[in-house]
């Protein structure tokens, strides 16, 4: 059976639209909130959910999930309950992609593949693990394919040719692309690098695996710059979690993420 | 032989690589311009003529005669680590890490650091080669060791203070990390410990090494045998690690690994994470770590900074599952009484790392004969831990005290 983000992807290419995936922080600023987020996401147009499971060590991320990621963990917030939250979420959207984000060590510490097992028990379809470099695959790759879930595998623009044609080999669901030379947080601007490293990982993927861009997303003017070079879909992390932490109410803060999902989701259209 | 690990970048099923793609083609330059550069004469006796010129090896052993007698059991012998440029061990990596740098082409070097000891060494082998050095360091570190953050200023390197997650040496490195992701083409990153993604844990481990083979070269001319054990203190493992590894295949050598026992082990308060961890990944590398039962890094307690952190190096953790070392802790209260015992005995004031060692080696040095011989790395000198001692035992008098009032 094909899975849910696989669904997605060939949906979205038949009407010739770029995917919106959307990065929520599992418990920020509260289980609750969060939740009620990824509803305000979704009723704005996203198309893939990615929920954060927040670490205490996380190498791959900038200050603003950084500091997200430490207020869930000094609230309590543990796997367990960011799978519980995924699982509510899944009751309300049964088609919805959901992603899991986090670090190899939290699947470690359980066993990678029961933690899988659990995490597609509440509705997850597939893992995005920023520190799981082909390298170390195996034991992940296995388990996930066994239980039918997606493994995202990230490339980065310094990719050499050889890493990438067994990154495109690997993952499954999508291909991610980090934008930059950094970590994750909103950026002003993006440089022509990031343009070539699209065009680049295109050609190698072909048409076997969408390539989605992320890291640094924060405009509709990003959107059509990453869909102008060829992405099939764009990531947005920060910007969420940015207008998840600024805003003064919790009600302007859930129209605000419906509007920006709105305007972001516009322009995966053309 | 266990001599021969890593094999393809683990010792056993420890160590790896668990680093963000960006650093992937980091880490292999690394690994390539490494593997040339080890079998290099030229490299090695530039290497060699920094750390005998520069830096003063090699460094007496030397007969800790009235601490033996104190002791009343087996003969202790010290590696005097502490006479090394720089008061550490931490001299022998940096030294070697940045002329490797150097050799790289890499301008810009990036390092963390706890107390401070690996940042001055940093910043002194950047300052002598002419590179640019930024060191990262926990902000409450900053705070409890302002005297070390201007010796790294004195060198010449910036230091930024880290004010994520626990403010202490782990969260020095994530933002070390972080730096070098953004600046990876232009930017070496200088780990202070046998840690990391490979080959750090290997490469740190062989530059240390020095420490024993000077230790079986000396034992030799001195004794006319190896000594019968080898105790070290161990944070990430480096100066453990540089002990043991030429002795890793002589098996009548016992190793042991001397970890920071803190408040005592029940009491959860420590950085003991051979003796109290369980497996996992931090800081590209699986192995041993202190962390929750859901897989989150725990905070650490030590008295000795340079002994606080929550991972170790994979290296030690194969070595324990070997059964080929064995792993102890002192506690804060065994560590002091060891630094006083040394100065007083021996007028030498050792750092508190290695205080935990000597604490261990006088217990075993108990149960071992009269003819037995135990090497003690004494990888600092104490100096940067007067402050923290006299604090400590200022306010033990002040406790004394209250209670005889009572
Ligand atoms: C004197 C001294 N000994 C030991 C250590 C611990 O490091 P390692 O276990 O890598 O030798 C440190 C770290 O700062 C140190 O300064």
């Amino acid at each position: 059976m094909q899975n849910r983000i696989a669904a997605r992807f060939d949906e979205l290419v038949s009407r010739d639209e770029r995917a919106l995936v959307c990065y929520v922080v599992a418990g920020y600023p509260d289980l609750k909130t969060s939740e009620e987020a990824i509803d305000a996401l979704v009723v704005g147009g996203a198309d893939i959910i990615e929920i954060g499971i927040p670490f205490s060590d996380p190498i791959a991320d900038g200050p603003t999930i950084q500091a997200a990621s430490y207020s869930a963990l000094e609230k309590g917030v543990t796997p367990e309950k960011a799978l519980r939250l995924a699982k509510s979420v899944r009751k309300r959207h049964p088609e919805l992609p959901l992603l899991a984000m986090t670090y190899c060590n939290i699947l470690v510490r359980v066993g990678v593949e029961k933690f899988m097992a659990h995490a597609k028990e509440c509705g997850i379809d597939g893992f995005i693990l920023p520190d799981m470099p082909v390298e170390e695959a195996g034991e992940y790759s296995q388990a996930a394919s066994k239980l039918g879930l997606s493994l995202v595998f990230l490339a980065s623009p310094n990719t050499s040719e050889a890493r990438l044609r067994n990154i495109v080999k690997s993952t499954s669901g999508f291909l991610y692309l980090v934008s930059v030379y950094g970590i994750t947080g909103a950026r002003k601007s993006f440089e022509g690098y990031t343009l070539d490293a699209i065009r680049n990982v295109k050609r190698l993927a072909e048409s076997k695996i969408p390539v989605a861009v992320g890291f640094g997303i924060k405009t509709p003017a990003h959107i059509r710059l990453m869909a102008g070079a060829g992405a099939d879909g764009v990531i947005i992390g920060s910007a969420i979690v940015d207008i998840m932490s600024k805003s003064s109410s919790k009600k302007k803060m859930l129209k605000e993420l419906v509007d920006f999902a709105k305007s972001m989701k516009r322009a995966c259209k053309k | 032989m266990l001599g021969s690990y890593p094999v393809a970048g683990k010792f056993g099923r420890y160590g790896g690589k668990y680093i963000p793609e960006t650093l992937a083609p980091a880490v292999e330059e690394l690994e390539s311009a490494y593997e040339k550069y080890k079998n290099d004469p030229d490299f090695q006796k530039e290497l060699s003529y920094y750390l005998t010129e520069y830096a003063g090896r090699p460094t007496p052993l030397y007969f800790a005669k009235n601490l033996t007698e104190h002791v009343g059991g087996a003969k202790i012998y010290l590696k005097r680590e502490d006479l090394l440029h720089g008061g550490a061990h931490k001299t022998n990596n940096t030294l070697g890490q940045a002329l490797l740098a150097k050799k790289m082409g890499k301008k810009r070097i990036i390092a963390e650091t706890g107390a401070g000891q690996h940042g001055v060494g940093t910043a002194l082998a950047c300052a002598v080669l002419g590179l640019d050095a930024e060191v990262y360091m926990g902000a409450k570190d900053v705070e409890r060791q302002k005297l070390n953050v201007f010796r790294m200023e004195l060198l010449g390197a910036k230091v930024h203070p880290v004010q994520s997650g626990s403010k202490t040496l782990k969260d020095a490195i994530n933002e070390a990390i972080r730096d070098w992701i953004a600046n990876v083409n232009t930017t070496y990153y200088l780990i202070g410990s046998v840690v990391g993604p490979h080959p750090y844990p290997m490469m740190v481990r062989d530059f240390q090494s020095v420490i024993g083979h000077e230790v079986k070269q000396q034992m030799r001319e001195l004794q006319g045998k190896l000594p019968d054990a080898v105790v070290a203190c161990v944070g990430g493992g480096s100066n453990a690690m540089g002990s043991f590894y030429p002795f890793l295949d002589d098996q009548d050598v016992m190793l042991c690994g001397v970890e920071a026992g803190g408040h005592g082990i029940k009491s959860g308060k420590h950085s003991a994470t051979l003796a109290a961890g369980s497996q996992g990944v931090l800081h590209g590398m699986f192995t041993y770590l202190l962390q929750d039962e859901r897989g989150q890094v725990m905070e650490t307690h030590s008295i000795s900074a340079g002994l606080d952190y929550p991972g170790v190096g994979p290296e030690h953790s194969m070595l324990k599952d070997a059964k080929r070392a064995r792993y102890a802790a002192s506690t804060d209260d065994e560590a002091i009484e060891a630094f006083v015992t040394l100065s007083r005995l021996e007028g030498i004031i050792p750092a508190l790392e290695p205080s935990h060692a000597i604490s261990y080696a006088m217990k075993l040095a108990k149960e071992m004969s009269k003819d037995d011989i135990i090497v003690v790395t004494l990888s600092g000198r104490g100096d940067k831990d007067v402050q923290v001692v006299q604090d400590y035992l200022d306010s033990k008098n002040r406790g004394k005290k209250k209670k005889h009032a009572k």
